[in-house]
């Protein structure tokens, strides 16, 4: 599987370095700055110069958690013993805290709907892609052109729509809600995707399977799953991108108990105003579920991205 | 084992007609060898046994039992795909078990292990058990696919080119493994093939398809000897049967417009003469490309001969071949 003819030459391997490593600092140095700001003290995040070296202070990811309130200034004299390291750091601000925060909750959310919706998108997707390769349907071609057509507007075109829709039906601000909304954003993209790599597959595999006395699902299950794995893989992480960073829908639909982490981040107000240190420590663990996610199905992403042009 | 037949089967796909009105009685325990040209409708044939297709009209019949709406599954047929289809995301001994695990056979784990050994012993495959199917020559694939029909006992095996892609000692050994496997174990086997030398030494019966169209059935010896038309005819025999005007050597029977004469049928050293114009040593034969009134006529000789281009020679028609302007024979 290789994909020049010729062997490229010392020189142009180094340009190649060199552009590779230059784009990776220009994509990872809005990343390093999150980060960084989250390690960084409230009044270091909103310095001017910048600071690049600064003294890290686990500041930020403790406001994250928790919700706390000034002390008056007889409180903060009465020495106190036995608090732990973090009820420390916020008493050294002239802080207390009174009980957790609602970003692991936001959070949580965004992870059941993210997944929800990837889940369903893909089990959907799959089944419909599989019906769209291997079935004669009747208006094929127009019924895939119109689960395309879908994503011709942005999704936000028709926000009012389906706010009213949902307002109407009790799915605002539900969580069932948020799933069934982003499964149907996601849905076309899946059957499109889904639908080439299992046209990919010769029948003759399903067919040798029937043969070889599995029934029709069967068939599908053992031998055309597995194959399509690949496939499947990196639509799920298209899906789950989507749904993950879905900002202005979450914003319009949900407000409370379902709301997902993005509208939820910027909200993030600390006792004396916008705590940014806190804002970017939620932005970093954000990140993290999706560049997990990613990691582990790289391998297939690499093949789903080419679109197996290069499968034998 | 099982009498497989086909009553009047029909197929076509979108306009063109792929099977017309195929009848055939496939006897238990015989080897039954189709033949024809590419688009002759053999695959189809397979197909329709298989149950992979089904016929538009007309019904299949196994052991007694009309099968014509049955799934493949339930006809339990095994079958040699042209292509392989092996199945990649698995191991050589994981292809070979599948038809044993599957829900219409259920094999005990024990017996499964027998068979598998016992299968690849038999098509040299042993030392592959644990490789990946994608990592085997084409020969390899090919022979995994013929173990993986193999490992089953089912009514009818079907065969589409088995051993097209093998070299030439392997599917020789091969040719001679198939029907040993199939003399003794009394399996039916309907088998799809180009090469007419596989067609004589191995097939019980020949059922000669031309468009769609079953022109002969019959045991391969009275297809060569008897054939009902020059495309009959021109199946079977290496050279292939030399088809020319019906009176070249003079006198014809009425109605006839061709003569068909085979090796064989040409008689060397008397008659009339022709012009020697290639001389091929075959080794064991050798083929003499003659010049006979303007035509040209392929024949076969001593392998010692020897005659050289530009020589004279005499020939003579001996129990001859004659077909009528359609080509169909008349004696």
């Amino acid at each position: 599987m290789s994909f020049s003819v010729t062997e490229p030459s010392n020189r142009q391997k180094w340009i190649s370095g060199a552009l590779v490593i230059g784009y990776a600092i220009i994509t990872l140095l809005p990343l390093f700055w999150i980060v960084a700001t989250g390690f960084k003290s409230s009044p270091d995040s909103i310095a001017y110069p910048p600071k690049v070296i600064f003294e890290p202070t686990v500041e930020g990811y403790v406001n994250l958690f928790t919700t706390q309130t000034r002390l008056s200034q007889d409180a903060i004299s009465e020495p106190r013993k036995n608090l732990s390291w973090y009820e420390q750091l916020v008493r050294e601000k002239g802080n207390t805290i009174v009980g957790p925060s609602r970003f692991s909750e936001r959070f949580f959310n965004s992870v059941i709907i993210g997944f929800g919706s990837t889940f369903f998108a893909i089990l959907l997707g799959t089944i419909s892609a599989y019906a769209f390769s291997r079935f004669r349907i009747p208006l094929k071609d127009d019924l895939l052109f119109f689960i395309l057509s879908t994503r011709m507007m942005p999704p936000i075109a028709v926000a009012i729509p389906i706010f009213l829709m949902f307002r109407h039906l009790g799915l605002n601000d539900t969580h069932a809600g948020m799933i069934l909304l982003y499964t149907a954003v996601n849905l076309s993209l899946a059957v499109w995707l889904i639908n080439g790599f299992i046209d990919e597959i010769p029948i003759e595999y399903e067919e040798a399977a029937l043969i070889d006395g599995y029934t029709r699902f069967q068939a599908f299950y053992k031998v055309v799953l597995p194959q399509a794995a690949t496939g499947i893989a990196s639509t799920a992480i298209f899906c789950l991108i989507f749904a993950w960073n879905e900002y202005a829908f979450a914003v319009l639909l949900t407000s409370g108990t379902a709301q997902t982490a993005p509208p939820f981040i910027p909200t993030i107000i600390g006792v004396a105003g916008q705590d940014w240190p806190a804002v970017a420590a939620g932005a970093t663990l954000f990140l993290l579920p999706v560049m997990i996610f990613t990691i582990i199905l790289r391998k297939h992403l690499l093949r789903g991205i080419t679109f197996g042009a290069v499968r034998k | 084992m099982s009498e497989v037949i086909l009553d009047q089967v029909s197929k076509s796909f979108s306009d063109t007609a792929a099977l017309d009105k195929v009848s055939m009685i496939i006897p238990d325990e015989s080897f039954v060898v189709l033949l024809g040209p590419s688009g002759a409708g053999k695959t189809t044939t397979l197909r329709m046994v298989s149950g992979l297709d089904k016929p538009d009209s007309g019904s299949i019949v196994i052991e007694g039992v009309t099968v014509t709406d049955h799934t493949p599954a339930q006809r339990n047929v095994a079958m040699v795909f042209q292509q392989y289809s092996l199945y990649p995301h698995l191991t050589v001994r994981e292809n070979l078990e599948f038809p044993l695990k599957s829900p219409l056979l259920n094999t005990a784990k024990k017996d499964i292990g027998e068979k598998v050994s016992a299968v690849a012993e038999l098509l040299q495959i042993s030392h592959k058990l644990d490789n990946k199917v994608t990592e085997l020559s084409g020969g390899e694939m090919q022979r995994v696919s013929i173990g993986r029909a193999l490992v089953r006992t089912p009514n009818i095996f079907l065969m589409d080119e088995p051993l097209s892609s093998l070299d030439a000692k392997l599917r020789a050994d091969l040719r001679i493994e198939l029907k040993r496997i199939q003399s003794d174990s009394g399996a039916t086997l309907l088998y799809v093939t180009h090469d007419q030398i596989e067609a004589m030494t191995m097939a019980t019966h020949v059922g000669v398809l031309d468009k769609g169209k079953l022109v002969q059935f019959g045991p391969p010896r009275e297809i060569y000897e008897n054939p009902v038309s020059i495309y009959a005819a021109s199946r079977l025999g290496q050279p292939r049967i030399n088809v020319l005007p019906a009176d070249i050597f003079g006198s014809a029977p009425g109605g006839a417009k061709f003569i068909g004469l085979r090796p064989e049928q040409i008689v060397q050293g008397r008659g009339e003469s022709a012009t020697v114009r290639r001389v091929e040593h075959l080794g064991d034969q050798t083929r003499l490309h003659l010049l006979f009134n303007k035509h040209e006529i392929i024949t076969v000789t001593d392998a010692h001969t020897e005659l050289k281009s530009g020589d004279e020679l005499r020939i003579q028609p001996k129990d001859a071949f004659f077909f009528d302007d359609q080509g169909i024979r008349l004696i």
